[in-house]
């Protein structure tokens, strides 16, 4: 049988732009999870979105697994959240080990009423496959949304209001023109090295071999992490289950290996036996070997062309930081170059995408860093601290918060975004403006399917308009009461104050809060969330 | 609040015997490793952020310069 990632799901066929230069709203370069969440995001809200990518299929080999529940909620929006928790695997305990004994095991515990879970493992092939199949439904029912398989950039050019674009082809180059390029080209992104520009930061010397198995074992559904295992001396290790029953095992390698060699079955197959015993009978699905680095671009947007996910940014693995915080940037870019190109909101409301998203880079950077540090002392004293703490772990709760072997994917808060407006709420500080609502239970359904998109005012015990128009964007009113209403929603979003009036941009972050209900406050404060006043 | 630098630990004496004592027969490296667990025991105690970036910024200016 052939695996998903084997079959060409997209195959080139020739598009009537090969045979007269037309220009088109929004090109997308790159059809992984970044590039198909950013053009689903626009197709659903009418905006020719084209994505070209090199290749035909999805991505091969599991690469990113885990996938958090902010990326879950903004998969939802897109219409293809179902899928994935369906296929998914959800898991909320872990064990940690430190040589050969266990050090403590833990439960992330996740919050109540919400419609997502806290994590679910997922291969990247099936990701992409469940958002090609979105594309393509999206595309039956009309909307202009387009995959063009096995088209290569090979120039761009920035001509001030578009961006011009040399592509080849099977059946040779074409020319095509677009008024705004995203890049969702990876971390190698070959747009960004067209362009010149920079991707600096810290390269870390090491290298993990990934493997993926399938086997009929019985190994809970936990994420194992070791730090100097016996069968991996002086190294760690990570064994994490997907679907389908294969699972994920990370070998660090330490960095001067040959990486050809380590990867080859009679090498990989007898550390692997040293893991998991050797009665335990497995196939090999996909062997990796992989470096990281930490950096990111000093800007994510050059003019008209908007860089995304990895290829703006690149963390190490440990946290899961890749693909879920890629998709938080198109969550973010995506309504604001709508309003941009209706001439809703200025240019430099574009800006603010920059701001936002490289202080989420910056953020998972941060983390991100800090695990690899953790994972890989760098000197010896570091080596010292970080086996103590993992000697104290053993028998002391204290230390358990220090262990770090991945802090995991969590959206930010916007803090000093020049878009947030007033917080004249005595509220919970979880849904202060720059906050990414948190889920709540309703009595039909879930909060959070009821906001993005569009601006919502969500209106807790107040009454106020059904709809509001402030400079040709509409505010859509979502009134609620806490009478019989789950208590978390006053937990949430009202905390001791008897009465709220959120606004909420169409990421589903809070702009702006009150007490009470005032239209010049809301006007005001939903032209500082689209750019007009700083 | 500041880290206290005045003497604030009774018997003094006592507490540094006993602190030797606890290293004795230990390899460089167990001592090392359990003066690094004293440290995050000491300083989970405390749990205070200001106090222990106090503490570390005087440990480290109190190195002898040669």
């Amino acid at each position: 049988m052939n695996k998903i990632f084997e079959i060409p799901l997209y195959p080139y066929s020739r598009s009537p732009d090969q045979d007269a230069l037309t220009r088109r709203k929004v090109v997308i370069v790159g059809a992984g999870p970044i590039g198909l969440a950013a053009a689903i995001d626009l197709a659903q809200q009418g905006i020719e979105a084209i994505i070209l990518d090199d290749n035909d299929k999805v991505s091969f080999g599991s690469r990113a697994i885990c996938f958090a529940k902010r990326p879950l909620e903004i998969l939802d929006r897109l219409g293809c959240g179902q899928p994935m928790v369906d296929k998914g695997v959800v898991w909320n305990l872990g064990k940690v080990f430190f040589g050969d004994r266990k050090v403590y095991d833990f439960n992330l515990l996740p919050e109540d009423g919400h419609k997502r879970p806290a994590f679910i493992n997922l291969q990247q092939y099936y990701f992409e496959e469940y958002l090609v199949n979105r594309v393509q439904e999206l595309q039956a029912a009309g909307a202009p949304i387009e995959i063009r398989g096995k088209n290569k950039v090979l120039k761009t050019e920035d001509k001030g209001d578009h961006v011009s674009l040399l592509i080849d082809t099977p059946e040779g180059t074409y020319g095509l023109e677009a008024e705004w390029l995203i890049a969702c080209d990876g971390a190698g992104s070959p747009i960004r090295a067209m362009m010149g520009l920079d991707f600096v930061g810290r390269v870390f010397e090491d290298n993990f071999l990934i493997a993926d198995v399938i086997m009929d074992a019985d190994f809970p559904t936990e994420r194992w992490f070791w730090f100097d295992p016996p069968f991996n001396k002086g190294q760690s290790a990570l064994l994490h289950k997907q679907p389908d029953g294969v699972w994920r095992i990370d070998l660090q390698l330490g960095w001067d290996i040959d990486k050809e060699e380590e990867k080859k079955p009679e090498n990989v197959i007898p550390r692997l036996k040293a893991m998991l015993g050797e009665d335990v009978k497995f196939d090999l699905e996909w062997v990796s070997i992989y470096t990281f680095q930490c950096r990111r671009m000093e800007k994510f947007r050059h003019n008209r062309v908007i860089f995304a996910g990895d290829a703006a940014h690149q963390v190490s693995p440990f946290g899961a930081r890749g693909a879920n915080s890629g998709l938080q940037d198109t969550d973010n870019l995506i309504w604001k170059l709508k309003l941009v190109m209706e001439g809703k909101a200025p240019e430099s409301l574009l800006e603010t995408y920059d701001l936002e998203r490289i202080y989420g880079a910056d953020e998972n950077i941060l983390n991100s860093s800090r695990s690899t540090d953790f994972i890989t002392p760098k000197s010896e004293t570091s080596r010292i601290f970080r086996d103590a703490v993992l000697d104290l772990s053993e028998h002391h709760a204290f230390a358990r918060p220090l262990v770090n072997s991945g802090r995991l994917s969590v959206p930010c808060t916007y803090d000093g975004s020049p878009l947030n407006g007033a917080d004249r709420l005595d509220g919970p500080s979880r849904t202060r403006p720059g906050s990414p609502c948190p889920d709540v239970p309703l009595a039909d359904g879930f909060l959070l399917d009821k906001l993005g998109d569009k601006f919502t005012l969500l209106t807790i015990n107040v009454d106020a308009p059904e709809k509001l128009t402030v400079d040709g964007v509409e505010i859509t009113n979502l009134p609620l009461t806490t009478e019989s209403a789950d208590p978390a929603l006053a937990e949430r979003y009202l905390c001791s104050a008897p009465s709220a009036v959120y606004l909420i941009r169409p990421d589903q972050h809070v702009a702006a809060r009150w007490g009470k209900f005032d239209e010049k406050s809301v006007a005001a404060a939903l032209r500082r969330a689209i750019g007009k006043e700083q | 609040m500041p880290v206290t630098l005045t003497p604030n630990i009774p018997q003094a004496d006592d507490f540094y015997a006993e602190l030797l004592a606890t290293h004795e027969g230990l390899t460089k490296a167990e001592s090392d490793a359990l003066n690094a667990r004293l440290i995050l025991i000491l300083a989970n105690h405390i749990g205070q952020r200001d106090v222990l970036t106090a503490a570390l910024a005087a440990a480290k200016e109190a190195a002898h310069k040669a």
